[in-house]
């Protein structure tokens, strides 16, 4: 159980980034969380990561707050971060050096295999297409087995090809390894497509605006009139948030829209 | 080499074009037709290298040939043949391993010392910004300075023997290692020492898995660097009074007018410094298999 609650985050230039954000995340939720450049969604990730400490509030993972990365946290980035030095299995193998070397390979193979990629296993990062990149970085998050996984614009970078064939895999990885997933995204469709629960963030001050349950099941068709409608409902949300309220004002709940 | 081969095309480029496909043509046209294929052949089999002693081979052997034709009397511009004589002559009393060997010293020992001073302070005004403050000023300031102008101050404090050579030669191989170490710390991606701190590596093995392989490239290219201004130096440092080594050969040949002497000592100057050079890029070669330059990728 992931419980954030009144997390805010000043930066030493004044700027207040997060504002009193509150969220509690079920342990095999899918969170997505869409907001315009600036809402403080990255930020918020990065709290959950504990690569940053909060001004008020805290992040909870069972109770424990968090305060510096954990092993129970992965995280992916918007590119994959692949040591360009090492291997693709020891890039997988990365967070493993605790365990010895042939548990090591044993283990990263797996998870190569799992993401597809189990015959690149001895080759370097540049011989990767960007989407394959990204899902050894996938496989180097998961390998550990995090109870949380956190990622921050994942496919932001890839084409739109590339870009839902990996959205089907992480749905595929995310039945394996039954992960809390928190995705950070600005593409609405992927949002939709993926998360329980879609977290709207405004920005300036970063807060939540509101949330919407999709409630379709998997898998997911993107072209059903549900799909649509509810991609129309994000759209106005996050358009909204842009013009409506300045800092200090209060946020208009969703429901009275 | 695209497009159509226009027959004006041809006739402008005859021996440039070099593409297989134009060589078997080319063959049938005559002299220069045969030569690019020549060249292509080179190139096919990984030979371009080769290309490379083509101009000074030919050079060489056209003053050779001036000279025994007898157009030029070779006494400052000795022929090469006189050159190479006077190499074999020096090796064959031993006289130029005992140079050699002297010299080769002088560099390691210059080397060795000024690698590890580089290495220490570049990594320290590298990674933390108050050594940087503190540091960084002054050595860029005493950078400025010609260090063949620390010469007298060597000498005064070191006498004029071993340990003032080595002092020079340590000086000039310190600063393109200081320089390069410092800069490629500063320019680690940021990105990665962040997947570092996912994973709760210590400080020390953050260096050990992300800052050492990361700075790795750019340290073989200071450490190149370094070396090639130790070989420069050691001449200076020669100059300051030896009694043996290639730099004493140089001012030997000078003394006595003889410049077959000092063409003898720059030739081995030239494979010394171009194999410890090689050498260097072998030993360092196994460790950047990774790197993503046009040397070893692009299949």
């Amino acid at each position: 159980m992931l419980d954030i609650t009144t997390l805010s985050k000043r930066f030493g230039n004044g700027t207040l980034a997060l504002d009193s954000v509150s969220l509690s995340v079920a342990p095999g939720e899918i969170v997505a969380i869409v907001g315009g450049s600036g809402c403080g969604k990255s930020t918020l990730l990065r709290l959950i990561a504990g690569l940053e400490n909060p001004s008020i509030g805290a992040v909870r993972l069972n109770g424990q707050v968090i305060t510096a990365p954990r092993p129970e946290v992965g995280l992916v980035f918007q590119e994959p971060r692949l040591m360009p030095w090492l291997t693709i299995r020891d890039n997988v193998a990365f967070g493993l050096a605790h365990l010895p070397k042939a548990e090591q390979r044993r283990r990263a193979d797996e998870a190569l295999a799992r993401v597809g990629l189990a015959q690149f296993a001895g080759g370097w990062p540049r011989e990767l297409s960007g989407g394959m990149a990204q899902r050894a970085a996938l496989a180097r998050a998961l390998v550990t087995r995090p109870e949380v996984l956190l990622l921050d614009e994942p496919f932001s970078a890839l084409d739109a090809f590339t870009r839902n064939d990996l959205q089907e895999h992480l749905l595929d990885l995310w039945r394996w390894y039954q992960p809390t997933l928190i995705l950070v995204t600005h593409d609405i469709e992927e949002a939709l497509f993926l998360a329980d629960r879609v977290v709207v963030m405004q920005p300036r001050p970063g807060r939540v605006r509101t949330e919407v349950r999709p409630g379709l099941s998997r898998p997911r068709d993107r072209t059903t009139l549900e799909f649509q409608r509810l991609k129309q409902h994000l759209l106005t949300e996050l358009d909204r948030s842009f013009q409506t309220p300045g800092p200090g004002e209060e946020t208009v709940p969703a429901a009275a829209i | 080499m695209t497009g159509t081969p226009s027959a004006s095309a041809a006739a402008v480029v005859p021996a440039g074009s070099s593409v297989p496909a134009a060589a078997g043509a080319g063959e049938a046209a005559g002299g220069a037709g045969r030569s690019s294929s020549v060249a292509a052949a080179l190139a096919g089999r990984g030979g371009r290298r080769l290309l490379g002693f083509v101009v000074p081979v030919t050079l060489a052997l056209v003053l050779e040939g001036i000279i025994a034709a007898g157009l030029y009397n070779g006494r400052l511009l000795p022929p090469p043949s006189a050159v190479l004589a006077t190499l074999w002559q020096l090796a064959a009393s031993g006289e130029l391993f005992e140079h050699i060997a002297i010299t080769l010293w002088r560099v390691a020992v210059g080397f060795l010392f000024g690698t590890l001073a580089g290495t220490a302070l570049g990594a320290l005004t590298g990674s933390f910004g108050l050594a940087r403050a503190l540091l960084d000023p002054m050595l860029q300031a005493l950078r400025a300075i010609p260090s063949i102008a620390w010469v007298p101050l060597f000498i005064l404090w070191f006498g004029i023997f071993e340990a003032s050579k080595v002092t020079l030669i340590a000086v000039g191989v310190f600063f393109p290692v200081y320089l390069t170490t410092a800069a490629a710390i500063l320019d680690v991606d940021r990105k990665l020492v962040e997947v570092g701190r996912i994973y709760r590596l210590s400080p020390l093995q953050l260096i050990r898995r992300v800052l050492l392989p990361a700075t790795l490239p750019s340290y073989v290219v200071a450490l190149r660097a370094g070396l090639g201004l130790g070989w420069m130096f050691v001449v200076a440092a020669e100059f300051m009074g030896a009694s043996k080594g290639l730099g004493y050969l140089l001012t030997d040949g000078q003394m006595t007018g003889n410049p077959t002497i000092i063409l003898a000592s720059i030739v081995t100057f030239a494979v010394l410094g171009k194999l410890t050079d090689g050498l260097l890029a072998t030993v360092t070669r196994p460790f950047l298999r990774w790197q993503d330059s046009l040397g070893n990728s692009r299949r």
